[in-house]
């Protein structure tokens, strides 16, 4: 989709197609998509016009992208759709933005998400609810429901998130494209404001598979500035990209299947799973025994390092500072109360308790322990198999405000998503169907360091499928 | 005071490297206008990561290495998690378990005059906070205000096991500690508040109060001294120490609690998930070998090799700039009456001036105690020419001799003269001794022309005070 979008903006106009984006996301802005948070214009029409005078030989010339509100833009407010952060300009660009910047790709602005990641429904943004573009009554998924919908709402052709236990997968499976999530330390967290440090990369959301491997080409390689980057040369995605799955050998983990899924997402990924089949791969079970488990160590151990992550947000440096100024002690905790939402508060408060003295050991001693064995099941699958196919999603998209007061159910929905982040492993999503209207996700699993056979794998299932053309009829 | 315990954590900046401990941000912020010696890394701004210095890391296990610790195989950061205006993240990076070094010992000179054996329980690294300039007094500030420039700097905790009794043996302590810092060339003590101390501090049998954030050796004596006599009081008024955390505050000299030990810190340690666990035994063969010469070794060298004795060993061995000043000295002149010279007269110059060694000229020393060895000078001449030198009246110690008249020449006839010339001037001694200077003037023109002006005036008229005196 890259090629044929760069063949209209040499032979037509870059400024033009930009400003066609930006009169379709300002005129339909808030609502029904609320998708993009802050537009950073003025420097991209100038980057746009740049591009039309001189294209420049950039891997992503001219090409327009959004970026999750929680990826650091110098002079773009970064705010990670929370109160408390507000107003805040970032003196520099994360490594993925240094990245796309080289290589002439053009920031749109930043794309609304769960306050820090937090949810998996873009629900909890101070600057609420964004909209799946297939239905403006559900929920586009999230974290990075922002992301998502700009892509599949038109208003970008690609974009970045972050997945943290599956906020790049969950969004991308609800609006019907692509997202990955690499291997922990293949991209840069550099820049990358933290909500699980241990668990989170950032990952591209696209229309094609192809698109996220030009992406990822970009985004990806070691950085000095992030000690978790892996070493190593640069890799490149494409070559081998189309060289079909012929003898690839596809584990089911049984674990995920069954009860809490939905039959019509049960089918759709069966179908894909014969579709792999009818390509030339090959399938069987696989188990992955600790499943059960993954949840609660995911949120142990994820709240347990936002507690920590999230302490530096006090308005003194950086951010909204409303009310008056009293003893310190009175002031910050004013500031924080009223700056982080109520599920940023919940995850907080479980978190500290996790770590307090006392219950370290209970419980994120013991979450880690688990997360070592969720780990060892897929490096034992992965001898056996070179790549696992499951559900990204259990469900299809759910009705706005149907589960927010209810966080236990929407935590449930992460269950196929988590293991993967505790793991390390890189996981796609790409549309292998509907549910009535709504999308449906199937989702790819890779052994450590794997994208290209991910990748590969993905590409050949999109060619063979219709799903990822499908548009939603608000477009 | 067999009845006092004490137990030191000492936050030694290892200032003498180039950059901080998790940016590229230089060390160098001394004097400079606050918050201009910071980046997104050490101000902890939102996505910022940290990445480890090496050569922090490598300086920590040559200071375990001379601690006499053991380095651990591995070494890992952690999380200590605490909400302070100084501490931008919310958390310091530090270590918990697998610290760099652990169970060591140093071995300083008690009170009693026996050497002493204080064992060091660890020395781990942190990052330094920024620093809270307080409008005021801790206690009464109106505002406070926060300078970042601080934050991030490198610095290594040396925690020592409750071995010190009394505030002067922990005095000694850091005395030896900082000496071997410079010794290794990681630390320099006379950049403001690079070595600060946590003093722990009971009674026999009491509980114990921790004294947080004292600066400067001189403050922990003082506020070491000041918690004894304020803990007697307290149980001789049978009232309980309460385990609690004070500040001492330099102005008054006095040590105010801060907060009760009572619901007290949980820092909820974890480990640092943005950096990797290092492995650091590799490293330790080739530091080792690297390590200088420590004052301990350098003390029975100077001992050995030149003879002296083991006091002034010592004391030309408590600074690695006296002891290299010392050394280029006995190269040129006599080891021992240079040693002599040097502990016991350069010293007490210098600290009277509050001048540091760099302060005398290594080449001026020889020479004088040069002059000295060929009795060209007496002693009165020798601390007179240092005096002069420290007190920068210009001129080299030769020129000093001539100028003044200190020289010791042809003094058999001068003396000679002296002698004489006092011995026949009565009225005039006996006018001096009632407090006329002047007539001292009389007997010096009466050696003057016993002499025919061979003598230099100055030299006579000291000479000639002298014999007056001594009669």
């Amino acid at each position: 989709m890259f090629s044929e979008l760069k063949a209209k903006l040499l032979a037509e106009s870059c400024e033009e197609y930009l400003s066609q984006l930006f009169e379709r996301i300002e005129s339909i802005n808030r609502s029904p998509l609320n998708a993009f948070t802050t537009l950073a214009k003025e420097s991209a029409l100038k980057e746009a016009r740049q591009f039309d005078k001189n294209p420049g030989q950039g891997l992503l010339a001219g090409v327009p992208i959004a970026i999750k509100e929680c990826i650091s833009t110098k002079g773009i407010e970064t705010n990670c759709s929370s109160r408390i952060l507000r107003g805040y300009i970032p003196p520099y660009d994360a490594h993925v933005i240094e990245r796309l910047k080289a290589e002439g790709a053009i920031i749109m602005g930043k794309t609304n998400m769960d306050e820090f990641a937090m949810g998996s429904s873009t629900e909890t943004s101070c600057f609420g609810p964004t909209k799946n573009p297939w239905d403006h009554t559900c929920v586009p998924g999230g974290s990075s429901g922002g992301s998502a919908a700009v892509v599949a709402g038109g208003e970008a052709p690609c974009s970045l998130g972050s997945d943290t236990g599956g906020s790049v997968r969950c969004p991308a499976s609800f609006c019907g494209i692509v997202g990955l999530k690499p291997t922990y330390g293949l991209v840069s967290r550099f820049g990358l404001v933290a909500y699980a440090n241990s668990l989170e990369q950032i990952g591209p959301l696209t229309h094609t598979v192809e698109d996220t491997a030009l992406l990822m080409e970009v985004i990806s390689g070691h950085d000095g500035r992030d000690s978790t980057s892996a070493e190593g040369e640069r890799r490149s995605y494409l070559p081998g990209l189309k060289d079909g799955i012929s003898g690839l050998k596809i584990g089911i983990p049984s674990e995920y299947f069954g009860e809490g899924v939905n039959k019509d997402v049960e089918k759709a990924v069966w179908d894909g799973i014969h579709t792999l089949e009818s390509l030339g791969a090959s399938w069987q079970e696989v188990s992955l025994p600790h499943t059960r488990y993954a949840l609660a160590a995911y949120y142990v151990i994820a709240m347990s390092e936002a507690s920590s992550n999230l302490a530096r947000f006090d308005g003194l440096r950086y951010g909204s500072r409303q009310g008056e100024d009293k003893d310190w002690h009175t002031t910050f905790s004013a500031i924080r109360a009223q700056g982080f939402g109520p599920e940023v508060k919940r995850r907080i408060m479980l978190g500290t308790y996790a770590l307090s003295a006392g219950y370290y050991g209970r419980y994120y001693l013991k979450a880690l322990k688990v997360r070592t064995l969720i780990k060892e099941d897929f490096l034992r699958a992965f001898k056996d198999v070179d790549i696992l196919a499951s559900p990204t999603m259990p469900i299809p998209a759910f009705k706005i405000g149907e589960r927010i007061n209810d966080p236990l159910s929407l935590y449930m929905a992460d269950v196929f998503t988590v293991p993967i982040n505790l793991a390390g492993v890189p996981a796609i999503s790409v549309p292998c169907g509907f549910s009535g209207h709504l999308p449906i996700g199937l989702q790819l699993i890779g052994p450590h360091f794997g994208e290209a056979a991910v990748l590969r794998a993905a590409h050949a299932f999109e060619a063979a499928t219709p799903f990822h053309e499908a548009k939603p009829e608000v477009i | 005071m067999e009845d006092v315990i004490i137990g030191l954590e000492i936050h030694v900046q290892l200032n003498r490297l180039q950059s901080k401990m998790f940016c590229g941000c230089s060390t160098a912020y001394h004097n400079s206008p606050p918050n201009s010696y910071t980046c997104p890394v050490c101000l902890g701004l939102p996505g910022s990561l940290p990445v480890i210095n090496k050569k922090a890391v490598e300086y920590g296990i040559k200071v375990g290495l001379a601690l006499n610790c053991k380095i651990e195989e591995e070494t890992l950061f952690y999380r200590k998690n605490y909400y302070y205006p100084d501490l931008p993240k919310g958390f310091q990076i530090s270590q918990y378990d697998y610290p760099l070094a652990t169970q060591g010992h140093i071995m300083i000179l008690g009170d009693d005059g026996k050497e002493r054996n204080i064992r060091i329980n660890r020395a781990h690294m942190e990052e330094d906070p920024g620093r809270l300039v307080h409008a005021g007094t801790i206690d009464k500030a109106k505002y406070t205000m926060v300078d970042y420039n601080r934050c991030g700097m490198p610095l290594l905790e040396v925690v020592t096991e409750p071995d010190l009794s009394s505030p002067k043996e922990a005095r000694t302590f850091l005395d030896k500690l900082k000496s071997i810092l410079e010794y290794l060339d990681v630390f320099d003590g006379s950049q403001e508040g690079s070595m600060r101390v946590d003093a722990n501090i009971s009674l026999k049998g009491g509980d114990r109060s921790e004294v947080k954030n004292i600066s400067g050796f001189k403050g922990v004596e003082k506020a070491l001294s000041y918690e004894i006599t304020r803990q007697k009081n307290l149980q001789r008024r049978n009232i309980k120490v309460v385990q609690e955390t004070r500040h001492f505050d330099e102005l008054r000299k006095i040590t105010v609690s801060i907060r009760s030990k009572v619901g007290a810190h949980d820092y909820r340690y974890y480990p640092e998930a943005d950096l990797a666990v290092m492995r650091i035994a590799p490293w330790v063969p080739a530091i080792k070998d690297a390590l200088p010469e420590l004052p301990d070794a350098k003390r029975e060298r100077f001992v050995k090799q030149y003879g002296l004795a083991d006091d002034h060993a010592k004391s030309l061995t408590s600074e690695i700039k006296l002891a290299n000043f010392y050394e280029t000295v006995a190269a040129k002149a006599a080891p021992k009456l240079a040693a002599v010279w040097i502990a016991d007269v350069l010293k007490g110059e210098l600290n009277y001036r509050d001048l540091s060694i760099e302060s005398f000229r290594e080449e001026h020393m020889a020479e004088i105690v040069q002059m000295l060895e060929k009795a060209k000078i007496t002693e009165n001449g020798a601390v007179q020419i240092m005096r002069d030198l420290l007190d920068k009246k210009g001129g080299t110690p030769q020129e000093i001799v001539l100028a003044r008249g200190l020289g010791k020449a042809e003094d058999d006839a001068v003396q000679k003269a002296v002698q004489e010339a006092v011995a026949e001037s009565a009225t005039a001694v006996a006018d001096y001794r009632a407090g006329s200077e002047r007539a001292l003037n009389f007997i010096v023109g009466q050696v003057m022309k016993k002499t025919r002006g061979k003598a230099s005036a100055g030299e006579v008229h000291r000479l000639v005070k002298e014999e007056v005196e001594k009669v």
